[in-house]
């Protein structure tokens, strides 16, 4: 049987991190009362004109730079037309001519085998960035036969990156996803948090035999996560195999992917090829952007908007961090993709190297192994570990210095972890109700020595600030 | 040049306007051949424009202020129907009705 090739590519829309909107003042907020977040212009009423948010404008710029494109000098706006309850206009604003940015380059990595023991980077080419206006919410009251409009995300500005099918499988889809919204983030340009709707991904699948023309492409929308990028995406390409190998077609449609049931279906509303009319947005002149050399002399500084002042501020991005990291303290690039990819656990790891004698190459397995997998298996992000970086770096000095023995360090993390969760009860217990400490070990179940003595010593230590003494007692 | 059947099905279907009569159509008929007028200018090499303000034409950026919003009870007074400061509609976009279902001229033709 001949060898199938799957080819994916993926279009992004990221909402822009900004107080107001693309073309009005109304607030960017998520969960508001229902259109409280509507100016005129937003509801679409007569005689309304877009105006152009600056900041929306330099967050275009600076995804558009960290994604390696070129940014274009002047771009355009245009109208995109279809009929929906949500998109009040009948059209939206879009840049389908000539966007703010084309032709960059987004770098990813990720495991080549299942043992998570080597990392290989691979490219995808990015084709372009625009932005454009979101739309309302709808809301599908199928017992009334009614839809309900809040349109209070009509008119949020968006980016809309569209990635080349550069990629083979749901695994690159999601790695490259994850890139992208760590770079976002990194930038400030989106918060790209796919559970509020900020980051929405929708992937163009095909499969063809090598040497042969690209096969027809599915689009498969209502991905709700990163896991599910992969999941759809892996489902469809086997979908279109296994229809193709039995001598079906493929339909060039559009598919929602159902997360309960794990696979991709037909989407409803089962419409005749859509026409958009695209035509140019006519209260809107072109958006001219300016660099060092071409900035004008006698304009009103609030009018302009230079590309080089703007990648001169460009903060570090995630793959930059990383190289510094592995440069700095020697640990694997492996690590230092962990490291990015926990929320504040670069910050912990580098807070501990500061404070310990420890070697970093040796810290970080503290950081990755103990601590990562006891806040893994809570669900405590790296701001609610119960231990701090201070405490750690502690624990690791005792270790350092033969204070405790390395057995018990082994489980030390861990341990310390246990203990102060489930010590912070016992405190606030003490402190209030009167009880004395074992009977709120007793009553609470937790997994506290059942020595009284010992107890109150430890808690003492600890109000008194004395980690040292804490630790080995708690270990020793 | 006459525009045929199953475009101006489709126009109707588009745009969601009703052509209605023979009257309605030949006013297209003469909107296109109106439009068509420009074909007589030769703009090979000439970059399109946007405006006739060409470069005097600022597009002004605005400050990333909160300046509007709150104003639910004036929006929700333009609705026909409403339910809890939602806009009500009807669950999804109706279909126009196929050409033998609807009262319109075209299947004449």
């Amino acid at each position: 049987l001949a060898p199938w090739i799957p080819v994916v590519g993926l279009e992004i829309h990221a909402q822009i991190s900004s107080n107001s909107k693309l073309f009005s003042g109304s607030q960017v907020q998520f969960a508001a009362p229902p259109n409280s977040l509507v100016s005129f212009f937003d509801a679409s009423l007569p005689g309304t004109l877009p105006v152009l948010n600056r900041r929306c404008v330099e967050a275009a710029v600076m995804t558009g730079l960290a994604l390696n494109c070129s940014i274009n000098k002047k771009s355009l706006f245009d109208r995109k037309h279809y009929f929906y309850a949500d998109l009040p206009a009948g059209y939206q604003i879009t840049q389908q001519r000539v966007p703010i940015a084309v032709n960059g380059s987004l770098s990813y990595s990720l495991y080549i085998d299942n043992k998570m023991s080597q990392m290989v980077t691979k490219t995808v080419r990015i084709k372009q960035i625009q932005l454009e206006q979101d739309s309302g919410k709808s809301l599908h009251d199928d017992t009334r036969s009614q839809t309900l409009v809040d349109l209070n995300r009509a008119g949020v500005g968006l980016m809309e990156v569209v990635m080349e099918p550069d990629m083979c499988c749901g695994e690159e889809a999601a790695a490259a996803v994850r890139e992208l919204q760590l770079i976002l983030q990194t930038l400030g340009s989106s918060q790209a948090v796919m559970a509020e709707g900020q980051l929405r991904v929708d992937a163009n699948v095909s499969v063809h035999h090598p040497g042969e023309p690209y096969g027809v492409r599915t689009e498969v929308k209502n991905i709700n996560s990163i896991r599910f990028l992969a999941k759809a995406v892996d489902y469809e390409i086997q979908r279109q195999i296994e229809e193709l190998e039995n001598e079906g077609t493929i339909l060039n449609e559009t598919r929602a992917f159902d997360s309960k049931l794990g696979c991709t279906v037909p989407m409803r509303d089962k419409e005749a090829k859509q026409d958009y009319r695209f035509m140019p947005e006519p209260n809107l002149p072109p958006l001219i952007l300016y660099d060092a050399k071409s900035l004008p002399a006698n304009m009103n500084h609030q009018q302009v908007i230079n590309i080089d002042w703007i990648h001169e501020r460009l903060p570090d991005l995630p793959s930059v961090k990383r190289e510094k990291l592995v440069e700095q303290y020697g640990i694997l690039p492996e690590h230092s993709f962990t490291l990015l990819n926990e929320d504040g656990l670069a910050e912990f790891f580098e807070s501990v190297v500061k404070q310990t004698q420890m070697k970093p190459k040796k810290v970080i397995g503290w950081i990755l192994k103990d601590l990562l997998s006891y806040l893994k298996q809570h669900s405590l992000t790296v701001k609610e570990s119960p231990v701090s970086s201070f405490l750690l770096a502690d624990l690791l000095n005792l270790l350092e210095r033969n204070k405790i023995s390395s057995t018990a360090a082994k489980q030390g993390t861990t341990d310390l972890c246990c203990f102060y969760c489930d010590f912070q009860v016992l405190v606030e217990l003490w402190k209030g109700e009167g009880k004395t400490p074992l009977e709120i070990v007793k009553e609470q179940e937790l997994e506290l020595l059942q020595d009284e003595k010992e107890l109150e010593q430890i808690c003492q230590a600890v109000i008194d600030g004395q980690e040292n003494e804490v630790i080995i007692m708690v270990l020793g | 040049q006459k525009v045929s059947v199953e475009v101006l099905e489709r126009l109707e279907h588009l745009a969601l306007v009703d052509f209605r009569d023979s009257e309605g159509v030949e006013r297209l008929h003469k909107a296109i051949q109106f439009a068509d007028q420009l074909h007589e200018v030769n703009t090979d090499g000439v970059e399109p424009m946007d405006s006739v303000l060409e470069d005097r034409w600022c597009l002004y950026l605005r400050e990333d202020d909160v300046t509007e919003g709150n104003c639910t009870k004036e929006l929700l007074k333009n609705a026909r129907e409403k339910v809890e400061e939602y806009f009500v509609a009807p669950p999804g976009n109706i279909p126009l009705p196929k050409l033998e279902e609807r009262g319109t001229f075209l299947q004449g033709s």
